[in-house]
């Protein structure tokens, strides 16, 4: 069996720094959306906190970028709150985000449902809510890769996230009060499905080594997003295979009636390039019509990565003229920007 | 025993998930994504520093501050884990300023309980409960026979080794590990590897008070 050896080739200073210079850099290059918030390690949209509007702050682990940083402006997130590469944040960090967001009509925790994840905001709430901060938390878990049985930690949440902060971001936008935006969260996580594929695992810059080694010509099945191996491994075969695996996955566990319109997130785990992403749709687009499913919109690109992880995830979202509605509203954030 | 065990005990750790950080580590990077070791290591320097700025309290809110300092320091599960777990050992002790074997019994059983109820993990699910747990009765059982202090902590970190290396065949029921299934099985859990190193450095604590 060959096994790769990794000599971590990164941009990094020290290691221990990279999330707070990562985030200074993000904050100078878009100085007109957000601010960092070095002290609280929060990123703040540059307008909160906006009164009267229902605030969507979210958070987790640094590693997946732009998310959820990257999300932070107008029709999407208030707050992001990082923690370190691959680390739950803690929930000292969700509660100044809770109160720099907060316009008094209430704040929605977007929680992917990750045992550390789940934890740390739960404690924040609890927290928000002894300062009377009115908060409601939605668990995403849209990953099907995992049985979500007694005998896991439930589903994780993957690609439903960003298409999650984008609708009910609009949503909040246009003036929703908190019942409303909380129950668009849900209904998105309720309506889409993932599964991701992994051509090689990732560094994390603090151990400097790769989290786990891909014999070559084999490739991962089932992974999420922090670099840990994935449910089972298969031999890497040609994309149309690979994607046949993929679309399968997400449609026999989504379950979309026919003529259904959906939208098709292939998303890139960060060591994917564009040409390859771009071939993965196609062939998404090529299956999901056969199958009698019509994807009216979609995103392609690498929005929830996992460092350098060569892979890819398919998210499918089964939209309503709502959902779409509010898709397509503008948003202007460092990674998603349109209509202004 | 008062608070100056629960300052070496916390120093005891400290020193010994720092020296087993890589290990932590690589541990983590087979069944979850490899930063359970730095986590950890990060959170008991930052206890140990608060612990030297508040010298002077008793040993039930050192832990409390100890507690607290995870939660806000160590991210992931074994933050808030750990974290309420020693909270709520601090408050079995109350302002006293000295504490006896029972009542060490009664502060690592408060944070057994906080732990399962928070993580809703239960034994068997290859999590620190397999260490924590079996730590937890054979202390209680020892002390309540009347073992002399030292033995009976000596036997609960032996009992908390034995359940961290329990944990190499079980297939993970919660947690990252979870969604490997059956890959998860014949790799020792990291959670439980801290757990046991943490129960160790209390034995070393109670074992070097005069």
């Amino acid at each position: 069996m060959a096994v790769e050896t990794h000599q971590m080739r990164k941009f990094l200073n020290d290691p221990a720094a990279v999330v707070k210079e990562s985030l200074a850099g993000l904050a100078a290059a878009h100085s007109d959306l957000l601010r960092y918030d070095v002290e609280n390690q929060i990123v703040v949209r540059k307008d909160a906190p906006k009164k009267g509007k229902v605030a969507l702050i979210s958070g987790g682990g640094s590693g997946h970028e732009p998310m959820h940083g990257g999300f932070v402006g107008l029709g999407m997130l208030d707050a992001a709150c990082p923690g370190e590469v691959f680390t739950s944040p803690v929930p000292g960090q969700m509660l100044a985000a809770t109160k720099a967001v907060d316009g008094g009509a209430g704040v929605i925790h977007i929680v992917k449902n990750y045992t550390g994840d789940v934890l740390n905001f739960k404690l924040a709430a609890e927290d928000a809510a002894d300062e009377g901060i009115k908060v409601t938390s939605v668990v995403i878990d849209d990953d099907v890769a995992v049985q979500d049985s007694l005998y896991t930690a439930g589903r994780r949440g993957v690609g439903a996230t960003v298409l999650a902060e984008k609708i009910a971001g609009a949503a909040a936008e246009a003036g929703g009060d908190l019942a409303r935006v909380t129950d668009i969260v849900k209904r998105v996580n309720e309506r889409s499905r993932s599964f991701g594929v992994a051509l090689s695992s990732c560094v994390p810059p603090a151990s400097g080594k790769a989290i786990f080694e891909l014999p070559e010509g084999q490739i991962e099945l089932g992974v999420g997003i922090h670099g840990e191996p994935g449910r089972r491994r298969a031999p890497l075969g040609l994309a149309s295979e690979v994607v046949d695996v993929m679309v399968e996955a997400v449609i026999s566990d989504l379950k979309p009636k026919h003529g259904s319109k959906v939208l098709a997130f292939v998303n890139g785990m960060g060591g994917t390039p564009l040409l390859e992403l771009y071939l993965v749709y196609g062939e998404v687009d090529r299956k999901l019509r056969k199958a009698g499913v019509e994807p009216v919109r979609n995103l392609v690109g690498s929005y929830i990565t996992s460092l350098e992880m060569a892979g890819a995830s398919l998210t499918l979202l089964e939209l309503d003229d709502e959902l779409i509605s509010l898709w397509d509203a503008r948003v202007h954030t460092a990674a998603l920007r349109w209509g202004v | 025993m008062d608070a100056a065990t629960i300052t070496s005990w916390m120093r005891e750790i400290e020193t010994s998930v720092r020296a087993e950080r890589d290990h932590l580590v690589q541990l983590d990077a087979a069944i979850g994504d490899a930063d359970h070791g730095i986590n950890m290591n990060r959170g008991f320097e930052a206890v140990v520093q608060a612990l030297n700025a508040d010298a002077g309290s008793p040993p039930g809110r050192l832990l409390i501050i100890a507690g607290r300092t995870l939660v806000s320091t160590v991210g992931g599960a074994s933050g808030p884990l750990w974290g309420s777990a020693l909270r709520a050992g601090g408050r079995v002790l109350g302002d006293q300023t000295t504490f006896e074997a029972a009542q060490l019994a009664e502060v690592l059983a408060a944070a057994l309980a906080s732990v399962k109820d928070l993580g809703t993990a239960a034994l068997g699910d290859k999590t620190m409960v397999d260490a924590l747990e079996p730590a937890v009765e054979t202390l209680k059982a020892q002390i309540a026979d009347a073992v002399p202090l030292p033995k009976a902590v000596e036997a609960a970190a032996e009992a908390a080794e034995a359940g961290m290396r329990g944990t190499i065949p079980l297939q993970a029921r919660k947690g990252r590990a979870s969604y490997l299934g059956e890959r998860s099985v014949g790799h020792q859990d990291p959670g439980a590897t801290s757990t046991a190193l943490i129960i160790r450095a209390l034995q070393r604590a109670v074992s070097s008070e005069p």
